[in-house]
């Protein structure tokens, strides 16, 4: 059981990383990016507005 | 242009991560000497190697947009962690990588720990430096796969880490000290820029858009991100000295 939590946490660690709200808006802007393009528009602009503004999000987080 | 990227990124991230593997494995070998560290240098990249030949082919009959998809997102993910911590660095928010500091930290470490000597090795030695290059290597064993897989040449994008390895390793055989001279944090930041610029523009063709102007767009997008870390450093560093100014004043 420890080594099972302890590979866990080594993936959670390596992949999501110190702040999950970077994780969490990117998994977020990919499926609305999807959405939106499987709704026929092509939402080029969706991906690099949700980057800056998770990216802001997260360093403002880190700065409080 | 794509593959000047590839192969920049990719050595880039490599010599930023072996930079960090080396400063390790000279503490261990210093510490508890260079049999039993560089068997574990040796046991470390065998490991790392047959990742890379195993999970490299199986990358390649994956369909290209559902890879572009997922490692897409995964290095956007890896690009704002990278790009987070360079912002803080560069602002004075968290402290500057300083590989000197970690040297004599893990020095002192290895050499405070108790003997553990079986048939002539160190394994306190061994797992210290095993650790330090697995950890450091799986980071650009990721990056050169899904880099190159994602822009459908692994080789071009395994030639930037090896070129990035026989410099560092060369260099550090050589002076047998920590690169601490090396502008760590500069591409640390320069790796982040690029994970993301990377990761927005594959995670979004993933998802089914068309980039105007095609890969002409990744310039704009580098462009944007660059001006948007540049233009959030400054604030920071302005946010850090009012924050200093005011505890002075109190």
């Amino acid at each position: 059981m420890k080594h099972i939590k302890a590979f866990g946490s080594f993936w959670w660690d390596f992949v999501v990383g110190d702040d999950w709200l970077a994780a969490a808006g990117v998994i977020v802007a990919i499926v609305a990016t999807a959405l939106l393009t499987h709704a026929d528009i092509n939402a080029w602009w969706l991906m690099p507005v949700a980057g800056v503004g998770v990216l802001y999000l997260t360093v403002r987080r880190a700065t409080r | 242009m794509s593959a000047v990227f590839l192969v920049l990124s990719s050595f880039l991230a490599s010599a930023v991560e072996m930079v960090e593997a080396l400063t390790i494995v000279l503490a261990a070998g210093l510490a508890r000497g260079w049999r039993s560290s560089l068997t574990g240098v040796g046991a470390a990249t065998v490991v790392l190697a047959v990742i890379v030949v195993v999970l490299g082919p199986a990358l390649t009959v994956i369909p290209l947009s559902s890879l572009r998809l997922v490692v897409g997102g995964l290095l956007l993910v890896f690009g704002m962690q990278w790009l987070r911590k360079a912002i803080l660095r560069a602002s004075g928010f968290k402290a500057l990588h300083d590989e000197d500091a970690i040297f004599a930290r893990e020095l002192e470490e290895a050499r405070d720990a108790g003997q553990i000597v079986s048939e002539g090795m160190d394994w306190y030695g061994f797992a210290l430096a095993f650790k330090g290059v697995m950890l450091e290597g799986l980071e650009v064993a990721f990056i050169v796969l899904t880099f190159g897989s994602s822009q459908g040449s692994i080789p071009l994008a395994a030639a930037g880490a090896a070129a990035a390895l026989v410099i560092v390793a060369g260099i550090g055989l050589a002076v047998r000290v920590p690169l601490a001279k090396v502008p760590e944090n500069t591409m640390k930041f320069a790796v982040g820029v690029m994970l993301t610029t990377f990761g927005i523009f594959w995670s979004a063709e993933g998802a089914g858009v068309a980039w105007p102007g095609s890969d002409a767009a990744l310039l704009v997008i580098l462009a944007g991100v660059i001006g948007v870390a540049v233009v959030m450093v400054n604030g920071l560093r302005r946010k850090r000295t009012s924050l200093a100014t005011a505890g002075v004043e109190a």
